[in-house]
């Protein structure tokens, strides 16, 4: 379990840095979802990983997990979504103004 | 517990809101309140001021629950410094704006402003580091659309970039943080002060992963070399009024590091040590020649005062990565300074190039309206900016100078004095081809409205500089005290009663 939730968060990090060196806006923004995808499941690692425990108090439960890191993603999550969805709206605005979706500034500009 | 300490957070809070619901076809009535709330705001912050001045540092229990479990916010001097701070910038700039009309050239400027402002104090008052992230993205999203107000190609295509390059920077925090919190346990920041000096061995190298990332985060903020690429197009772009709030931005990613690396990372913690000192204090000498050359080669206005923001950030940590309470005092004093010269430099930057239409360098103009004001102001902030006498860049800089010692001296003065050598060069080229060089008549240029406002406004930043240095005295007695209290955080962590259910 341990290393199946590491090799993931490691692999979308990956794919999501690669992605973000393409210098064009939509791989750009996907690129930037998947990196957000990594960081929520290694939030929720960090209460350490359990399965089939409850977070809140239950007179039958075994033992219980970390309920901080749950509220914690939740938090990440709608920020991540309210940026994604900025970022999407002013990717779409550029490409609008300027005809074209290059992140990098033009020649002219620097 | 008094409730004053969260009213910088709710009142722009709800006047934001108030102003995107009730006011947003009359921009008449939402300048009123908005400058209303801002100035009830420098009111509260500076009743907060002298509050922690003379109670020391004090703690607000959210919804009553108690730490480390709910989430806090702590007033001591540092906070209330840079609250007060934050409202008195942002209220000359909010005049300024209202008084050249940029906030009639887009939607929503004083709903964004008031939310940048919840976003910034927020930050500065919080004592959670979860909520420090909150905070953060609070003040991103509003300066996303502030980047952007007035829209335009240029504008747009280095809003993209600013925001990609702030949301890597969000991910890299939480991911700080998430390891952070599977080592202790806890996110609170005086419970991490409290936890992380009996840490077992074995976390040491989690927790030093986690320390240089969140490091790394605050050095987006602060644009530190090499993570500063976004500011230079991000700041040249964005409407002057927002460059200028955007001064305040930097200094949250240098207060970061400063309460950060008192508090809960100090040098003598065994996990750590020197480790982040060893980090910074390169990276900051390099930001300042990174900045100087900026300076020097821009070819446009705008990129002068961004490259000249760059340098200041490094000045400033350059003191703060010294971890001393000299230095972090003298780099208390030149982050005021430097915010307020920062300020006006945008300022100034923004009336010339919207009398002249163009912000370049390279090719010589009829002479301005207003040339002679202008340029006073201009030389003025410039002399403040490169920490010429007799200004308060000058006492700023001496003050680093003097509380750098030991082995790092010869290697920290030589670059301060260096880079601020540059800087004056850079600026005298740049005045030279604006005030000077001019060619043709003044007639030449379309008529521009006087904007008294907005003259006014500038002037009110430069007369901020005038008080900061007449003022230096008392100012850095009271920082000395600052800073004694950072790096002896107990009175800090006491407040936060933590354990005591």
């Amino acid at each position: 379990m341990e290393i199946l939730v590491a090799s993931a968060v490691g692999l979308m990090t990956a794919v999501g840095i690669y992605l973000i060196l393409r210098l064009r806006s939509f791989p750009v923004i996907v690129g930037l979802a998947l990196l957000s995808y990594a960081c929520n499941a290694f939030i929720f690692a960090s209460g350490r990983i359990v399965t089939g425990l409850p977070p809140i108090l239950s007179k039958t439960a075994a033992g219980y997990t970390d309920p901080l890191p749950q509220a914690l993603v939740l938090t990440a999550i709608v920020i991540s979504f309210g940026m994604t969805a900025v970022i999407v709206m002013m990717a779409l605005g550029a490409f609008l103004e300027s005809g074209d979706d290059r992140i990098d500034l033009a020649e002219d500009d620097k | 517990m008094h409730h004053w300490i969260i009213v910088p957070v709710v009142l722009p809070a709800i006047m934001g809101a108030f102003t995107l619901l009730v006011l947003r076809t009359t921009l008449d009535l939402a300048r009123v309140f908005s400058t209303a709330a801002t100035v009830a705001l420098l009111g509260v912050s500076v009743m907060l001021l002298h509050g922690a001045t003379v109670n020391g540092p004090e703690v607000y229990f959210l919804g009553d629950w108690p730490a480390p479990f709910g989430i806090v916010l702590v007033l001591d001097r540092l906070s209330a410094l840079m609250v007060v701070l934050t409202a008195f910038l942002a209220l000359v700039v909010q005049l300024y704006a209202i008084g050249t009309g940029w906030d009639r050239n887009g939607r929503h400027f004083h709903a964004l402003w008031q939310f940048q402002l919840m976003g910034v104090c927020g930050a500065f008052l919080t004592g959670d580091a979860f909520n420090l992230f909150v905070f953060f993205e609070v003040l991103l999203i509003a300066s996303y659309g502030l980047m952007i107000h007035g829209g335009g190609r240029d504008r747009l295509k280095a809003g993209v970039q600013y925001v990609a390059y702030n949301l890597l920077g969000s991910t890299l925090f939480l991911f700080a943080l998430a390891t952070i919190y599977s080592v202790t346990g806890t996110l609170n920041m005086a419970d991490l002060a409290a936890k992380l000096p009996g840490l077992p061995e074995g976390d040491f190298a989690l927790i030093r992963a986690a320390g240089v990332m969140l490091l790394m985060v605050f050095a987006i903020k602060g644009a530190l070399v090499p993570l500063h690429f976004w500011l230079p197009a991000t700041y040249a772009e964005a409407p002057g009024p927002v460059a200028a709030l955007f001064a305040v931005m930097t200094k949250v990613g240098a207060y970061a590091v400063i309460r950060c690396y008192t508090l809960f990372f100090p040098e003598d913690l065994p996990a750590t040590g020197l480790l982040f000192a060893d980090l910074l204090l390169p990276a900051a000498l390099i930001t300042l020649f990174v900045g100087a050359f900026g300076v020097m080669g821009a070819r446009n206005l705008g990129r002068v005062a961004a490259f000249a923001a760059i340098t200041s950030m490094g000045t400033l940590f350059t003191a703060v990565a010294q971890f001393t309470p000299e230095a972090t005092a003298a780099a208390l004093y030149y982050a005021v300074h430097s915010t307020l010269a920062g300020g006006a430099l945008f300022l100034i930057a923004d009336l010339v190039i919207s009398r002249r239409g163009t912000g370049t360098l390279t090719e010589a103009l009829p002479p301005l309206p207003q040339n002679g004001l202008l340029a006073a102001f201009f030389m003025a902030s410039a002399i403040a900016t490169a920490g010429m006498p007799p200004l308060s860049g000058f006492l700023g800089k001496l003050l680093i100078l003097d509380a750098t010692r030991g082995p790092d001296m010869a290697i920290v003065w030589g670059a301060i004095l260096m880079s601020s050598f540059l800087v004056i060069l850079g600026f005298s080229r740049a005045g030279s081809t604006l005030f000077w060089k001019s060619q043709g008549t003044p007639g030449d240029l379309p008529t521009h409205p006087a904007q008294p406002l907005a003259f006014a406004a500038v002037g009110g930043l430069l007369a901020a500089l005038a008080v900061w240095t007449i003022a230096a005295g008392p100012a850095t007695g009271w920082l000395e005290q600052t800073a004694r209290m950072l790096h002896d955080p107990d009175a800090y962590i006491a407040a936060n009663k933590l354990g005591a259910e």
